[in-house]
């Protein structure tokens, strides 16, 4: 059992690239430093399984540092509920629970995928892009299965690739951009080597028939497992047999811990000024949450709050321009793969929206605020908090979720209890 | 090679590489369904990262356990449903 109270300088929240370089720069200037993730292993959603399994030298050489750099990390630690005007948070273990107080806390929780409904979506089979591609490397073995990849955005062709060299089927990937909005960006990409995706190989894809723009994935079937989809192109409609689809329409930043600890958020995600700092004293914020940017600017992003955090501003100035051009990089990225309004309409009356409590966009369409969804309907009540349905029910209804209330995961009633113990005055 | 370890999914014993996440084995093992929906509808992973909450089973009598995010151990006992 872990004790029930730590202190630390520097806190960071995500192991992923961002918190990795955020943690490495904090320690280079002597502040002690402690790394917390839910996720079993280091590495974050692109560098998932942690350094054995890390696929490129960029992913070694930032695991190095980070093994080098005398960071401590916790794995497997999920953050429930925290408090930003005592600094801390609480922390819960697979069976124990902690404290730990920060001077200064950097939020690096990275994103999600955003999911849209459309009939058969919750059929055994159908997954995320990156959900599909986390439990592959995880050592689930797709040698032979078909998988169809649809959805939007650069990781459609990464997974593709990912899934053939893993042995896989990929009969056609299907991107809802159309070319006229592809094609620029394909382009543009040739300046920019080494990132998400190479230029040459969307060029190439665009060129090949099994990548098609303007498509997208209307109905799967059948309901106790997955046998085949159905696709749309233009007025075209047919059926593509397979074990598999990996659907997904680009990620949403994980911002429910920011916001409980009162941070701002925007648009994008979490507000932050030049030096990462949040609205919040104490409380810097770098990579996905901050805005979908790709793992080059959540990189930049984590160097930035680690050197700022630590008080080497004039080291994280340094990295301004850098971040300038990443961002650059990143709008264009939103703007080739902007999602069209025919994706509204894919659900129909009887399609499910939110999973936990199996509710049905017929019973949603009414509601004229998240709150009345949630207590007409109990929608985003289940165990996922909204975190699946919320970003759909905004594409869909327009409807905004309200502030995160404690625990951003659900916690055990040990936790809770320990942490109301010790909020108690003594 | 990896080291292989086993486990019982659903009573029937397999044997998986060490490393290998719950919710592979299950896969692994042929099921598809990890749970039923409150409304009875079968359900399997779909975030494959912890947040969905879609891919819980019980773990050596442990209920919703997001398997996405448990790695395997020797001898544990793992039912769907
Ligand atoms: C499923 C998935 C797959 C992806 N695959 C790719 C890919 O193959 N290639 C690519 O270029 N990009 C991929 N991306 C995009 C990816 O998000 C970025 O490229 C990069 O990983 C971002 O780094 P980050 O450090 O900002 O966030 P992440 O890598 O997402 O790291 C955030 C970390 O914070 C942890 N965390 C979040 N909330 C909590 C909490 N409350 N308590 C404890 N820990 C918490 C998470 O477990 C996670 O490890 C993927 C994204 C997702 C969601
Ligand atoms: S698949 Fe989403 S929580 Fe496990």
């Amino acid at each position: 059992m872990t004790e029930a109270r730590r202190t630390v300088d520097i806190l960071v929240v995500g192991a992923g690239p961002a918190g990795m370089a955020a943690a490495v720069r904090a320690r280079e200037s002597g502040r002690g430093v402690l790394v917390l993730d839910d996720n079993p292993a280091p590495g974050g959603q692109i560098w998932r399984g942690g350094q054995e399994h890390s696929p490129s030298a960029r992913a070694s050489s930032w695991f190095a540092k980070m093994a080098a750099s005398g960071a401590q990390v916790i794995a497997g630690a999920r953050i429930v509920d925290g408090d930003a005007k005592r600094q801390c948070l609480t922390v819960e273990m697979p069976d124990s629970a902690f404290e730990v107080s920060y001077d200064k806390l950097i939020l690096a929780t990275g994103a999600r995928e955003l999911f849209l409904p459309f009939p058969g979506w919750t059929i055994p089979g159908v997954m995320g892009v990156g959900g599909l591609q986390a439990l592959v490397k995880s050592g689930l073995p797709v040698t032979g299965k078909r998988i169809v990849v649809a959805g939007s955005g650069p990781l459609l062709l990464a997974a593709a690739a990912y899934f053939r060299a893993h042995g896989a089927i990929v009969p056609i990937v299907a991107e809802q951009a159309p070319v006229s909005r592809l094609a620029p960006f394909a382009s543009r990409l040739a300046k920019h080597p080494g990132k998400l995706f190479q230029a040459a190989a969307l060029r190439l894809a665009l060129h090949r028939s099994r990548y098609r723009s303007s498509c997208w994935a209307i109905r799967a079937s059948e309901t106790e497992r997955l046998e085949s989809v159905q696709l749309q192109q233009h007025n075209r409609v047919w059926l593509e047999p397979c074990e598999y689809l990996a659907v997904a329409y680009g990620f949403i930043s994980n911002v429910e811990l920011a916001v409980l600890m009162q941070c701002q958020t925007g648009a994008a995600g979490v507000r932050v000024n030049d030096l990462q700092e949040t609205s919040q004293n104490q409380i810097y914020c770098a990579g996905e949450c901050t805005g979908i940017g790709g793992v080059d600017l959540s990189i930049i992003e984590g160097e930035i709050a680690g050197y700022a955090a630590s008080g080497r501003d004039d080291l994280a100035g340094n990295l301004f321009k850098k971040r300038d051009k990443a961002r650059q990089f990143a709008a264009a990225l939103e703007s080739a793969f902007a999602l069209r309004d025919e994706l509204r309409s894919l659900a129909d009356a009887g399609t499910i929206i939110c999973r936990c409590e199996d509710v049905t966009r017929e019973r949603l369409e009414p509601m004229r605020s998240w709150r009345s969804a949630k207590l007409q309907t109990r929608c985003g009540m289940g165990p996922c908090q909204g975190r699946i349905c919320g970003p759909i029910l905004e594409f869909l209804l327009g409807l905004h979720p309200e502030s995160v209330r404690p625990p951003v995961f659900p916690a055990r009633v040990e936790t809770l209890l320990r942490q109301e113990e010790e909020t108690r005055p003594t | 090679m990896a080291e292989m370890i086993s486990l019982s999914i659903n009573g029937v014993s397999i044997r998986v590489p060490a490393g290998t996440m719950v919710a592979a084995a299950v896969l692994i093992a042929g099921e598809t369904m990890f749970r039923r929906s409150v409304s009875g509808e079968a359900r399997g992973p779909l975030c494959g990262m912890g947040v969905c909450f879609e891919c819980r089973v019980t773990i050596d009598e442990a209920p919703h356990c997001r398997s996405c995010q448990i790695i395997c151990r020797d001898g544990m006992k793992v039912r769907t449903g």
